[in-house]
């Protein structure tokens, strides 16, 4: 495999639940608990999991928005392409040099931009901030931007404010000021969850055009299989901070080993009534976050443990090959007696 | 200034200009052209907002009112329709006060002194006895032709006390307001945003200043060093600054600093100093205008107190002048003198409800959850 373009290694994220005033916290929350994945220059990867199984922590951590409590961030560095830097060593006067390579869409289109600033100003933000081009060339730039997300003309567009955008052209807003730095890796947080389902197609198929034209990589959050499977070329599938899957999209999809993701699978509505598929009932309740047991973490709602999960740590990813990989005791044994 | 949300319907004349405006922007050459347009346009859209406001509009007025009786007496003195020798609100003299004939018709004596009071009442030096008609000296004048609002009485010109008053009073509260808001501001938005042991020592102080009694610190303050009005102004705009008004806008400034804007720019590269003066103040400010508007109230009533008890050295204002009335025994009097005391405590209390009333009103524009639809 060549060099990848972003590594991450054991990557950790707690959060120390307070236990009062001036007192050292005993109780964490393990948001991202040592989760390992590369992602190949030009490659998408779709990172599903439900709500707080440490998601969006991850992408945080990768851009930088938070700093991770253990574990390294790698990424290649386009000077010296053999080698990999470490995200937290970068020095501070080479940091504004990283946040051109690495960027993020958000989540809330109608949050994500200044009510005060105009189109113009949000997305020439990060030139002005990174002292590129003239202002007569940030203008420029900032057009060629808008019309190639679809805002044209955008002499119309360009001093307008949020307000009197729609969601989907906040969103396409949005998309451009991640993308003018020419980033070479994007993160995008869910970023047509909050978008009218019409609107949602168009604003995926835009992100695709744009990963060809300007060769990045997403990492794409999302809590819905169908959208990773429409952008992504490989998905990762989170549960409780832990990734319990890992692959490429149709295999995945196809060929789902993990009980978890057996589940998601199950639960995606099937537009035909007459079709009959493997039913996957979880049970129980979410293991909890804070200080979890080390047994594996999907125990309390998996229909199929056995003793040998309840006896042993959380199962490492193992290759079950063509680069799948489960987190999963009896992923070899039979399982499919469901 | 916010988010409008929704529109009026709008006459056709703001179509015109929202038009000529949209034509203007699109043939601008240069980003400042652009900018005013936009600024033009936001402030006609909010002004939309603040006319419904029948309050904001009344407060407006008041303050107009107060506007050009500050103005005024320049005007009249350059002109010479006044002339400083008689109409100087501190050294001015009115050397023929007006005199009343009366009519003795009683003497009085009291039991006591053996005085006639009814005489020492009109004049002491004077006697008379019944049916004798005495010239009395009318100083402190009511209201006449020459001076409208009747003379103090040292003979000065109260209209003219009252439009310097009025000078005094906008010079100072727009001072403090200005002082206020600017600490107010940054303070805020820099507790909110590093948090921490910034936050914590920021926000420790600024109890501190809300615990201490401000009259109190005013008085000490004065006791020390001569108390000029703009000292005054800077007092109360720091009093009121690193206090209560940087802990409203830090609660502001944290609900904006958690807005993912500010996270996309922090991606973008942007300084912590960038994000703060380009992201979070911007977003605080209108906040921040409407405490300008109360604290022009609290500073002229500061004003008035410290100048009531003769503690501010400042030539003339409206406290000052309700001092004088108190001073030579005439507060006191059942509003006989009412021309010495009523015009100046008036003042005081309109000026200070109309920035209250603007304030009000603002806040509506402000803050759209309060707005009736």
């Amino acid at each position: 495999m060549s060099q990848p373009l972003l590594k991450v290694e054991n990557l950790t994220k707690l959060f120390p639940v307070s236990k009062g005033f001036l007192r050292t916290p005993t109780d964490f929350i393990h948001a991202v608990d040592g989760i390992n994945f590369e992602i190949q220059p030009g490659e998408s990867l779709g990172l599903v999991g439900e709500s707080g199984c440490g998601k969006s922590t991850t992408g945080r951590m990768l851009v930088k928005l938070m700093e991770a409590s253990s574990g390294h961030v790698l990424m290649s560095d386009k000077t010296h392409t053999d080698d990999l830097i470490d995200i937290a060593n970068i020095p501070n006067d080479q940091m504004k040099r990283f946040r051109r390579r690495v960027q993020m869409i958000f989540q809330d289109p109608y949050e994500s931009m200044n009510p005060r600033r105009t189109v113009f100003e949000t997305v020439s933000e990060p030139l002005t901030v990174q002292n590129i081009g003239s202002l007569k060339e940030r203008e420029e730039r900032v057009s060629e931007m808008l019309r190639l997300v679809g805002l044209a003309p955008p002499d119309a567009f360009l001093f307008r404010y949020p307000h009197e955008l729609s969601g989907g052209q906040r969103q396409r807003v949005a998309i451009a000021r991640a993308l003018v730095l020419d980033p070479s890796f994007v993160v995008a947080d869910e970023p047509t969850s909050m978008l009218d389902v019409s609107i949602r197609i168009s604003i995926m198929d835009l992100m695709l055009k744009l990963a060809d034209e300007f060769d990045v990589s997403y990492l794409y959050i999302t809590h819905d299989l169908a959208v990773a499977r429409y952008m992504c070329d490989r998905i990762a599938v989170m549960y409780l901070g832990k990734i319990v899957e890992i692959g490429d999209t149709e295999e995945i999809l196809g060929n789902p080993q993990h009980p978890y993701t057996k589940a998601l699978l199950s639960a995606v509505p099937v537009p035909d009534p007459s079709f009959k598929r493997e039913e996957v009932e979880i049970l129980g309740g979410i293991t909890k976050a804070i200080n979890p047991p080390s047994e594996c973490r999907f125990i309390e709602r998996c229909p199929w443990a056995k003793d040998v999960c309840r006896t042993s740590d959380h199962p490492p990813l193992e290759d079950k090959g063509d680069g799948h990989y489960v987190a999963c005791h009896l992923v070899e044994s039979a399982l499919t007696s469901a | 200034m916010t988010d409008l949300g929704q529109r009026a319907p709008e006459p056709d004349l703001e179509a015109n200009a929202e038009a000529v405006e949209s034509q203007e922007i699109a043939k601008a050459q240069s980003l400042w052209q652009i900018r005013w347009a936009l600024l033009r346009r936001s402030f006609r859209n909010n002004w939309k907002l603040f006319r419904r406001n029948r309050i904001g509009i009344a407060g407006l007025v008041i303050i107009g009112f107060f506007a050009t009786l500050a103005i005024a007496p320049s005007i009249f003195f350059a002109t010479g329709f006044w002339s400083t020798s008689v109409y100087d609100p501190v050294t001015g003299l009115e050397p023929n006060p007006p005199s009343q004939q009366l009519e003795i018709v009683q003497t009085v004596t009291d039991p006591n002194t053996q005085i006639d009071i009814r005489q020492v009442l009109v004049d002491g030096r004077i006697n008379g006895n019944i049916g004798d008609v005495i010239d009395v000296t009318l100083q402190p004048a009511p209201p006449y032709g020459k001076h409208w609002l009747g003379t103090d009485p040292l003979g000065r010109d109260i209209l003219s006390q009252l439009m310097y008053g009025a000078k005094a009073a906008f010079g100072l509260g727009i001072l403090a307001a200005t002082v206020t808001v600017l600490i107010g501001t940054v303070v805020g938005s820099v507790a909110a945003f590093y948090g921490g042991k910034i936050d914590a020592f920021l926000m420790r102080l600024a109890d501190l200043l809300i615990m201490v009694p401000g009259l109190a610190i005013l008085i000490v303050i004065s006791a020390v060093v001569r108390f000029q009005l703009w000292h005054l102004a800077v007092v109360i705009g720091i009093l009121s600054g690193f206090g209560g008004v940087a802990i409203v806008l830090k609660s502001q400034a944290l609900a904006v600093k958690v807005k993912p804007f500010v996270d996309a720019a922090r991606v973008a590269g942007g300084s912590n100093a960038r994000l703060i003066v380009a992201h979070i103040i911007p977003n605080v400010m209108p906040l921040s205008f409407l405490y300008m508007m109360f604290t022009v109230t609290s500073a002229i009533q500061s004003e008035a107190t410290l100048s009531f008890i003769g503690l501010l050295n400042v030539d003339m204002s409206w406290g000052l002048m309700i001092q004088l009335a108190n001073n030579q025994g005439y507060l006191l009097q059942g509003g006989r003198y009412w021309w010495m005391v009523f015009p100046a405590g008036l003042a005081v209390t309109f000026i200070a409800m109309a920035f209250f009333l603007v304030g009000r009103a603002m806040d509506e524009v402000v803050n759209p959850r309060l707005r009736k639809r």
